[in-house]
C-alpha cells in the first residue's frame, strides 16, 4: 500500500474548480482523477482526453454559473449528454471542464393542444416519445439509441434515425431552445410558434456540435401517432437486388417512414445479440415501414410488396402485431452494439450517398475492403441513402486499427467523390473534422468561422471539433496567406 | 437522516419524484415542473431555477471529503474523513489495484464498446445520472484499474455502490458479461482493501449472521419477542429510533414477522405416480424467515409427484458472502452444498430463492480453479432449477383451483437479470384459473435490496424501494408476488413505511394456495398479516 500524490491541477483549473464549487455546490464538481476518467470518451471510444474539472449540473443556473465561470478564466468546456456520440463531439477538453448535462432530465406536462413540450437537455430522447404517448403524439426523430441518447445531444448533432425519412432530422422537430451563450448570455432561438422572421438562428445553433453554446431548454414539436402502422422484413440474395427495391418504391411515389438495409455480416450479428429472427441465407434485408391512414398504407403496402417481388425477394416477413415490428426493430437498432460480439472492435461511420448509387457504392466498399483484407458490416438508412458502414478489425493486431481508419476514411471520401456528403446524423466531431476540408473549399471553412466567432468569440466553446484547424476569432478569416503572428510567436500551432 | 412518513414529499399521497406512480418513464424528474409559472419568453416552464436538488438525485451521497470544508485548490478527493458508526475512516491507496487472482479479465472489458445501453436500466444511474455510478462507468473504472490506477476510496465505493442487479446484463446488446467482471472485482477489494474498523465490524456482523442458518434461527427468539413488546413501535415514536447509526436502522426496519416455523419433514413422498427425485434447498433468509415458503414448495413439488428430500445438513449455498466478494467463505459453503446434495441422491436441486439459484448455476465457474471440484459443481449447476423453471419444465398434474384476484408478479433480478427466467413464473400464475396479471412499470428496475444491499448502502436502496413500491401501487393488484426473500422484505417494508400495506406472497404459496383450494380471501389475509409480512410501523392506516 503506497501512498499517492493527486495530480496536481494546473493553477488556472485550480482556482476555476475552487470557485465552481462555490458557485454550484462542491458536490457537483468533480476532479478525482478516477471519478474524471470515466468522462474521457463518449460513444467513440477510441478518442480520449481527460478533462481537468467534471461539472454535474441540475439547473440553468448551474450552466450559467460554469460557463462564465469558465469564459472569465478562459477555460475551455465541453458539453455532454448521456455520451453516446459516435463522433466524438463530447470529447474533452484537456485542462477543461466537462459540463455534464444528464441530470437536467425534467419534462415539462406535454402541451397536447399544440402539439408541443419543453424539455431539459439530458431528457432521453424515448422519455418524450413515452409521455407523449397517452396523447397520441410522438416525438419522430429516433436515433438507435433513442432509449439511452439525450435531446440536448440530439440537437447539438442533429440526429437523425430511421424515420427521418420521412419526417425529417431532428432540425425539423425544434421549435425553440434557452441556450446559455459561451459569454453566459441566455438567449431564446425560436420560440412555440411555427415560424419566426430574422435570420434561423436555431437552424444554425442545431447541429452546431457545442460549438455555439449550451441548450438548457429545448420546446420540442410532436407529431401524431399514425393511424396505421405496417412493417415488413424482407430478404435478398443479393445487395443489388435490395438497393433496387429502394429505389423503385421512391420512384413508385411512396415515402416509407422507415427503409432500413443490413448486409449479411450485421444480420449475423444482429441474430447474435438479440435472436431477431432475420431471414436465413439473406445477403441483405431491408426493414420497410409504412404508415399513415389505414387505406393509404394497405394500398401502398401491396404495392411494395409488389416490387420487392419483381426484385427477387425471397423472403417476406409482415410484423403481426407491436410485438414482432419491436423485434424487427431490435435487430436493426441493436445492430450497431450488436457487432462487438463479431469483432473486438470496430469504426462506426457515417456518410451520405445519393441513393441511386448505392449498389455501386456498397460494391466498392466491398473492393476497398478485400484490399485491406478487412471485414465492413453494412447497417444503414438506404431511403435517405445514409450509410453506416461498421469496419471490423482486431486491435490486437498490430496496425489493424490504423488500417481501419484509414479504411474508415475512404469510404468517407468515397461518400463525397459519389456525390454526398461524410456525415448523415452522427456529426463531425473529433473524429471527421480534417475530413472537412475534403467536402468544403478554404472559403467555405472561412465563412461557417465567421458564424461561430459570432457566438463564440473566445472560442471556447467545445474548441477543436468540427473545424479541420483551431481558428483564433481575432483572426481576419479569409484565404490564410502565411504564418499566423500566434505560430510566428510559439504560441499555438495550425494542425 | 430523514424519515420517510406519508405525504414526507410535500405531494400528500403522490408517489416520489420522477417514481413511476407519476409516469412510466424510467428516471424523468418532473415535479415542481406542473407548479412553475408558465409565461416565459418560450413559454417553458422554468423548471431550472428551482432547487434542483430536491428532485434529482436527492439523496445522492457526498463525494469522499466532500462533506468538509476544503482548504482552496485541494482537489475534493485529497482529503476525507466520512464516517460510518461514528468512527473515522482513514484514506488509504492500493496500487496495483487488482493482484493475480483472477482479477477482471481484460478481454471481457473489452467487450465493451461504451455504447451506453446500460445506462438506463441501472439503478444508481437512474437516481443519480453519473458515469461512475453506471455500468459503464463501473468497467471503465476497471479498466483504470487494470492500468495502473489504483484501488482507492472512491473506486471502491463506486463498486461498492453497484446493487449487482444485472439489469446492464440484459440490457447489453454486446453482450458483456458485467456479472463476471462484477463478481471478479468484488473479492478483489474484500482481499486487498482495508475497510474502516466500523465497516469491517458491520460487514462481518452480516456475513457471520445471515449465512448461518443455525444463528439465524436462535436470533428468532429474541426477534419474536421485540417484535411482540412494540418496542420498535416505541423507539419510533419516540424519535429514538433515527438515533441509531443508518445500517443498523435498515436492519431493524427490514426484519419481517415472524411466525412459528412450520417444519418441512427430510423426506416427502409424491403423491401419485413418482416423477422425479428433488431436493429442496432451505436457503439461510428464505428457511428462517420465510419458512411457509419452503412447505409451500415442498407441499407443491409432491403434488405434482415429486419425492422432496430436504437434507438437514444443509447450510448456506454462497451467495450472500460470494455477492459480497468474500470468495473463500462463499467457496466453503458451496463445496458443502455441492456435497449434501451429492449425498443426497436427487435428480434436481430445486432453489426458491432468486439469488441462491442464481449462485447455484455459476458453481461451475466459482470451482473452476479446484480439480477436484470442478466437474462436481458443473453437475450440481446442471441440475439446478429455480422453481418455477421446475414447475413449467415438468408439466403440471395437479388440479388448480381458481383464485380470482390481480396480481403484480414482481420480476427478482437475480431470477430475470441473472437467470433469464420471466416467463415461467407469469406462466405458473397464468395456469391458476382467476388470476389476472399486471404488469409493473420499470420492471426492469431493482428493488434495492440485492441481497445485503439494503443493509450496506440503506439510502440508495430505500429510494429504490419507494419507487419500487409507488410502482407496486400504481397496478392496483390485490396481490404481489415476488421469488425472492429480498424483494419480498425491501418492498413490503417500504409499503408498510409509507403507510400502503399491501399483501406479499412467494409464487409457490400461490400456486400451493391454488392446488390445495385455499380460498382466495385467506390467501390475501395470510398474505398481508401471516408470517413474512412487514410490521406496520406508521400509524397510518392500512390501505
Amino acid at each position: 500500500m503506497t501512498a499517492i500524490a493527486e495530480p496536481a491541477l494546473s493553477d488556472r483549473t485550480a482556482t476555476l474548480a475552487d470557485r465552481l464549487r462555490s458557485a454550484v455546490g462542491t458536490e457537483r464538481v468533480l476532479t478525482d482523477r478516477t471519478q474524471v476518467r470515466t468522462y474521457e470518451c463518449d460513444g467513440l471510444a477510441n478518442f480520449k482526453v481527460t478533462p481537468a474539472i467534471v461539472v454535474l449540473a441540475e439547473s440553468r443556473q448551474h450552466v450559467v454559473d460554469t460557463v462564465r465561470l469558465c469564459s472569465e478564466a478562459g477555460v475551455p468546456f465541453v458539453a455532454r449528454g448521456s455520451g453516446t456520440g459516435l463522433s466524438g463531439g463530447a470529447l474533452p477538453s484537456a485542462d477543461g471542464v466537462l459540463l455534464v448535462l444528464s441530470r437536467l432530465r425534467r419534462l415539462s406536462p406535454v402541451d397536447a393542444d399544440n402539439r408541443q413540450v419543453t424539455v431539459e437537455p439530458g431528457v432521453i430522447n424515448l422519455w418524450v416519445t413515452r409521455d407523449a404517448a397517452p396523447h397520441d403524439l410522438a416525438y419522430a426523430p429516433d436515433p438507435s439509441s433513442q432509449l439511452v441518447c439525450s435531446i440536448g445531444g440530439n440537437v447539438a448533432e442533429n440526429a437523425g434515425g430511421a424515420h427521418c425519412l420521412k419526417y425529417g432530422f431532428t432540425v425539423n422537430h425544434v421549435l425553440g431552445a434557452e441556450v446559455v451563450l459561451p459569454d453566459d448570455e441566455v438567449v431564446h432561438l425560436g420560440g412555440r410558434a411555427p415560424e419566426h422572421p430574422g435570420y434561423d438562428l436555431l437552424g444554425a445553433f442545431i447541429g452546431s456540435e457545442g460549438t455555439l453554446g449550451v441548450a438548457t431548454e429545448l420546446t420540442l414539436r410532436l407529431i401524431r401517432v399514425p393511424e396505421a402502422v405496417q412493417t415488413m422484413l424482407v430478404g435478398y440474395h443479393s445487395v443489388e437486388d435490395a438497393a433496387g427495391t429502394v429505389s423503385d418504391i421512391i420512384a413508385a411515389g411512396i415515402v416509407p417512414a422507415a427503409v432500413e438495409m443490413m448486409d449479411a455480416l450485421a444480420i449475423q450479428a444482429a441474430e447474435a445479440a438479440v435472436s431477431c429472427g432475420y431471414p436465413e441465407g439473406a445477403v441483405a434485408v431491408l426493414v420497410i415501414e409504412l404508415d399513415g391512414p389505414q387505406v393509404e398504407v394497405e394500398a401502398q403496402f401491396r404495392q411494395v410488396e409488389e416490387i420487392a417481388r419483381a426484385r427477387n425477394a425471397f423472403e417476406t416477413r409482415i410484423a403481426a402485431d407491436d410485438a414482432e415490428r419491436a423485434l424487427m426493430w431490435k435487430g436493426r437498432k441493436s445492430a450497431f452494439a450488436a457487432v462487438g460480439r463479431i469483432s473486438p472492435s470496430y469504426f462506426v461511420q457515417d456518410g451520405v450517398i445519393p441513393r441511386t448509387k448505392l449498389p455501386e457504392v456498397l460494391a466498392e466498399i466491398d473492393r476497398m475492403a478485400d484490399e485491406k483484407g478487412l471485414r465492413v458490416a453494412n447497417v444503414f438508412h438506404a431511403g435517405d441513402g445514409n450509410l453506416h458502414p461498421l469496419v471490423l478489425f482486431d486491435d490486437a493486431v498490430e496496425g489493424q486499427a490504423h488500417e481501419a481508419e484509414e479504411l474508415a476514411g475512404a469510404i468517407l471520401e468515397l461518400c463525397v467523390t459519389s456525390g454526398g456528403s461524410i456525415t448523415g446524423e452522427h456529426g463531425v466531431g473529433s473524429e471527421k473534422r480534417m475530413k472537412m476540408a475534403k467536402q468544403f473549399t478554404p472559403e467555405d471553412l472561412d465563412t461557417m468561422q465567421l458564424l461561430r466567432c459570432a457566438f463564440d468569440p473566445a472560442g471556447i466553446a467545445n474548441p477543436g471539433k468540427v473545424f479541420p484547424t483551431p481558428r483564433l476569432c481575432g483572426e481576419r478569416p479569409g484565404v490564410r496567406k502565411g504564418e499566423h503572428p500566434v505560430q510566428a510567436a510559439g504560441l499555438g500551432e495550425v494542425f | 437522516m430523514t424519515e420517510i412518513t406519508p405525504g414526507s414529499h410535500g405531494q400528500g399521497d403522490a408517489p416520489p419524484p420522477g417514481s413511476p406512480g407519476a409516469s412510466p418513464n424510467v428516471g424523468p424528474v418532473r415535479d415542481s415542473v406542473a407548479d412553475l409559472p408558465p409565461g416565459s419568453p418560450t413559454g417553458a416552464a422554468r423548471a431550472t431555477d428551482e432547487a434542483p436538488s430536491a428532485v434529482v438525485g436527492a439523496r445522492r451521497p457526498l463525494d469522499i471529503g466532500q462533506d468538509i470544508d476544503l482548504p482552496p485548490g485541494t482537489g475534493a478527493a485529497t482529503v476525507g474523513t466520512p464516517t460510518l458508526l461514528g468512527l473515522p475512516q482513514t484514506r488509504q491507496v492500493v496500487q496495483p489495484a487488482f493482484d493475480e487472482h483472477h482479477p477482471p479479465d481484460p478481454a471481457l472489458i473489452g467487450d465493451c464498446v461504451h455504447c451506453g445501453f446500460c445506462l438506463p436500466t441501472c439503478p444508481t444511474y437512474v437516481l443519480w445520472g453519473e458515469e461512475m455510478d453506471s455500468p459503464r462507468g463501473r468497467i471503465y473504472l476497471m479498466k483504470e484499474a487494470l492500468e495502473g490506477e489504483p484501488l482507492d476510496e472512491s473506486m471502491v465505493r463506486h463498486f461498492d455502490q453497484c446493487l449487482g442487479c444485472m439489469a446492464c446484463v440484459t440490457a447489453c446488446p454486446s453482450g458483456v458479461q458485467y456479472d463476471k467482471l462484477i463478481e471478479a472485482t468484488r473479492p478483489q477489494i474484500e482481499r486487498r482493501y482495508t475497510r474502516s474498523r466500523a465497516e469491517k465490524l458491520y460487514r462481518d456482523l452480516i456475513y457471520n449472521l445471515f449465512p448461518y442458518p443455525k444463528r439465524l434461527r436462535a436470533l428468532r427468539g429474541p426477534l419474536r419477542a421485540y417484535q411482540a413488546s412494540r418496542l420498535g413501535s416505541l423507539l419510533t415514536r419516540a424519535g429514538l429510533m433515527r438515533k441509531l447509526p443508518a445500517p443498523l436502522q435498515a436492519m431493524e426496519s427490514l426484519a419481517p414477522k415472524l411466525g412459528p416455523v412450520e417444519r418441512v419433514p427430510e423426506r416427502t413422498p409424491a403423491v401419485g405416480q413418482r416423477r422425479a427425485v428433488v431436493g429442496l434447498l432451505a436457503g439461510c433468509v428464505q428457511g428462517t424467515f420465510f419458512p411457509d415458503v419452503n412447505a409451500a414448495t415442498v407441499r407443491v413439488l409432491a403434488a405434482e409427484g415429486c419425492d422432496v428430500i430436504v437434507p438437514r445438513s444443509q447450510g448456506c449455498c454462497g451467495a450472500l458472502p460470494g455477492h459480497g466478494g468474500r470468495e473463500e467463505q462463499a467457496l466453503d459453503f458451496a463445496k458443502r452444498t455441492i456435497e449434501t446434495f451429492e449425498r443426497a441422491g436427487v435428480d434436481y436441486v430445486v432453489v426458491n430463492a432468486a439469488g441462491c439459484g442464481s449462485n447455484i448455476k455459476e458453481y461451475g465457474h466459482q470451482l473452476r480453479d479446484e480439480p477436484e471440484w470442478a466437474a462436481r459443481a458443473e453437475a450440481l449447476a446442471e441440475r439446478s432449477r429455480d422453481i418455477s423453471e421446475f414447475i413449467v419444465e415438468l408439466g403440471p398434474v395437479a388440479e388448480r383451483h381458481p383464485l380470482p384476484m390481480t396480481v403484480a408478479y414482481q420480476d427478482a433480478c437475480h431470477l430475470a437479470h441473472a437467470q433469464g427466467i420471466r416467463e415461467e413464473p407469469r406462466k405458473v400464475l397464468r395456469g391458476i384459473p382467476g388470476i389476472e396479471l399486471k404488469a409493473i412499470a420499470e420492471a426492469e428496475l431493482c428493488c434495492g435490496s440485492a441481497g445485503t444491499y439494503n443493509m450496506l448502502q440503506p439510502e440508495p436502496a430505500r429510494e429504490l424501494g419507494e419507487r419500487k413500491a409507488a410502482a407496486v401501487l400504481a397496478t392496483g393488484a390485490d396481490l404481489m408476488v415476488t421469488a425472492n426473500p429480498g424483494c419480498w422484505m425491501q418492498v413490503a417494508t417500504t409499503l408498510a413505511r409509507m403507510g400502503k400495506r399491501m399483501p406479499v406472497a412467494h409464487t409457490v404459496q400461490v400456486l400451493d394456495a391454488s392446488i390445495r383450494g385455499v380460498p382466495v380471501e385467506d390467501l390475501l389475509e395470510r398474505a398481508l398479516n401471516g408470517p413474512g409480512t412487514a410490521l406496520a410501523r406508521t400509524s397510518a392506516a392500512a390501505r
